[in-house]
């Protein structure tokens, strides 16, 4: 099938269709056969038929000049050669370019998106040149109607619904009605059940972690337990999870930890020193902000700022706030050593680790008054 | 055989029996030792030259904020520096190395640039040795050591993300501190300053000493670092690889500029039909 509809006279290939041109004038009713409606006088459609079948002509309907509509038309024949390409471009692509690897599957889908937003770009805008360059313009009004039914209709619905209810004895029978309802309202309280499945109250678990006395403090990654004097050069710092939780997610986001090692003259007196060992300090890993990991830690001025909104605290002091909007210092882990030189936790924290929760309190004035 | 038996004798034997085991000590030592102690090695074994030149060199170039014999200064409203009695010579070679010493102005952080003239591999060893003659410290690594081709990057990427991303960014980008100060990105550090760095701990970065993060995870996240950096960008640029900021920024703003052009060319009338 060529697109050459010039070449012989139209009506001799009337039974045979070009591709992609509209069906023989005859049968042009592209949706359905139904006589178009008319006009009753309700507010309906303006009862014209659809233009399709005359061309609309007239005075206001400007058709391009002949220069303009070739070079629309070589402009958007061009553009629909290049998204041929480009689809052909994909396919190939796909057989071309295989994945396995990192670097060659970032090729592929380079080629693959490349290719088919060249496709997809170059139709559509062939299709705009198609409609600006080469089809007339005119101006167009279609005319709204109302929305709204006929008034006999609607009285006739409402005479109808009104009949139905009294028919049916809502409002005679009492007993009916009632039980009625009693039925109905169990059945609305329903999705508040289901509240239930938000999982069970956390109870106390917000106020702990897994830390417990004696537990040994590793180095996060290589999961190393540390040994004090191994930890020996001021201005280091690590990132600490808890012995046999190295890899439990649920754990870790409590109870991580990140220890510094300090001159013992650089503490300031924030700093719980009896929870310390050897100017090693253990601070929650947890900003007590929003919860982020606040572990970007500047040896010479001993601030640890948290990324995610600056709120920065002086690990020398006991990790207080000097800026941003956390509340609370990072609660300090009480460390020391066990037999064999390795840091180990005395106990765990003994305020709530992380952000604020409903049920918090002032836990670090709790703590104040048991002492 | 029977000569060794005949001379076992001989009043000389003793010695050459001790020279031998000295020998085969040291030699056995050399081998086994850490790479790192080579600078000290080379220092008691009469590079003693080296430790001289590198005085020189500090005098001239270093001495002004760091003092006479490196032990700092802190005059208020002048140019002071700390004491480098005991930073090691890991510490002076990263930071002249990279340019970072000497500084120039004054600031919140001592930035990366182009070293001067008198900079080259060797003025750098001699001021090390100097250094490192003071007070020891950390040693410039072996170029073996820091060989990412011989680090594991699966390891070290583990290492990387667990002690190092907080700052640097996760590909080695680098990001803001307090107070105008900042992590430096990675790309421009040869493994040999990564390791340095990771040992001494320059400016406000912390110390990941070799008894804690051990030389051999140190390669491995030299490895990681090193294989992020050579992974291409197929689509171009990476946008700095800082992730979904800079990658939404562009998103919003160039491609919603265009959907916008996009409707705008669409739906342009044009004006001369009305004028028939």
């Amino acid at each position: 099938m060529t697109e050459n509809p010039h070449e012989t006279p139209e009506e001799e290939r009337v039974p045979r269709r070009v591709i992609g041109t509209p069906a023989p004038a005859a049968q042009r009713s592209m949706l359905g056969t139904q006589a178009p409606p008319r006009g009753d006088g309700h507010g309906s459609a303006a009862g014209e038929p659809a233009g399709a079948q005359e061309p609309i002509t007239g005075k206001a309907v400007k058709f391009p000049d002949a220069a303009t509509a070739r070079k629309g038309e070589r402009i958007a024949s061009l553009l629909f050669v290049v998204a041929f390409l480009a689809a052909v471009a994909f396919v190939a692509s796909y057989v071309i370019f295989q994945v396995g690897d990192i670097t060659r599957t970032q090729t592929s889908n380079l080629a693959l998106g490349g290719s088919l937003t060249v496709a997809l770009l170059s139709l559509a805008a062939g299709l705009v040149v198609w409609v600006r360059l080469i089809m007339p313009k005119y101006n167009l009004v279609q005319q709204r109607h109302s929305m709204s039914t006929d008034a006999p209709v609607r009285e006739e619905i409402s005479e109808t619904f009104l009949r139905g209810a009294d028919e049916s004895g809502f409002v005679k029978h009492k007993m009916l009605r009632r039980t009625l309802l009693l039925a109905a309202a169990p059945l609305g309280l329903l999705p508040l059940v289901l509240l239930k499945d938000m999982g069970p109250l956390p109870k106390t678990a917000l106020r702990h972690t897994v830390w417990k006395k004696g537990m040994r403090l590793k180095v996060e990654g290589t999961n190393e337990p540390i040994r004090a004097a191994d930890f020996n050069s001021p201005g280091g710092i690590l990132s600490v999870v808890p012995d046999g939780f190295e890899t439990d997610l649920n754990a870790l986001a409590k109870a991580t930890l990140i220890l510094i090692k300090f001159r013992p003259e650089d503490i300031k007196s924030g700093t719980n020193v009896n929870w310390t060992h050897d100017g090693i300090v253990a601070y929650s890993k947890i900003c007590t902000h929003v919860g982020c990991p606040a572990a970007l830690y500047e040896q010479t001025t001993h601030h640890i700022l948290c990324p995610c909104h600056q709120s920065t605290f002086d690990a020398a002091d006991g990790a207080k706030v000097i800026f941003g909007p956390a509340a609370r210092p990072l609660p300090q882990l009480p460390i020391a050593v066990d037999g064999e030189g390795y840091l180990v936790a005395q106990s765990d924290f003994n305020v709530p680790v992380g952000p604020s929760f409903w049920e918090r309190g002032d836990a670090e004035a709790e703590v104040r008054g048991q002492k | 055989m029977n000569s060794i038996t005949a001379r076992r004798r001989h009043p000389l034997a003793r010695y050459a029996v001790l020279l031998l085991a000295l020998s085969l000590l040291g030699g056995v030592y050399a081998l086994l030792a850490p790479g790192g102690d080579r600078a000290d090695a080379a220092i008691a074994s009469g590079r003693a030259d080296d430790v001289a030149a590198g005085k020189d060199l500090f005098a001239a170039h270093c001495a002004s904020c760091h003092g006479p014999n490196a032990e700092g200064t802190s005059q208020p409203g002048t140019a002071s520096g700390p004491s480098l009695i005991g930073v090691g010579a890991a510490a002076v070679d990263f930071q002249v190395s990279s340019g970072r010493m000497p500084l120039a102005n004054p600031g919140p952080q001592a930035p990366r640039k182009r070293a001067p003239e008198w900079v080259n591999p060797d003025t750098v060893r001699q001021l090390a040795a100097y250094v490192q003659s003071l007070g020891g410290g950390p040693t410039k690594p072996s170029l073996e050591s820091v060989d990412p081709a011989k680090g594991d990057p699966a390891k070290g990427g583990e290492l990387f993300r667990a002690n190092c991303i907080q700052c640097h960014n996760f590909v080695g980008s680098g990001g803001g501190l307090t107070y105008g100060k900042y992590a430096p990105p990675l790309n421009p550090a040869t493994p040999t300053q990564i390791y340095e760095a990771m040992a001494t701990g320059p400016q406000a970065m912390p110390v990941f000493n070799d008894t804690t993060i051990t030389p051999e995870q140190k390669r491995d996240m030299i490895a990681y670092i090193v294989s992020v950096r050579e992974q291409p960008d197929p689509g171009g640029s990476g946008l700095g690889r800082i992730g979904p900021v800079t990658e939404g920024l562009v998103a919003w703003i160039a491609g919603i500029s265009l959907l916008v052009l996009a409707a705008i060319w669409i739906t342009a009338k044009k004006r001369q039909v009305n004028h028939d």
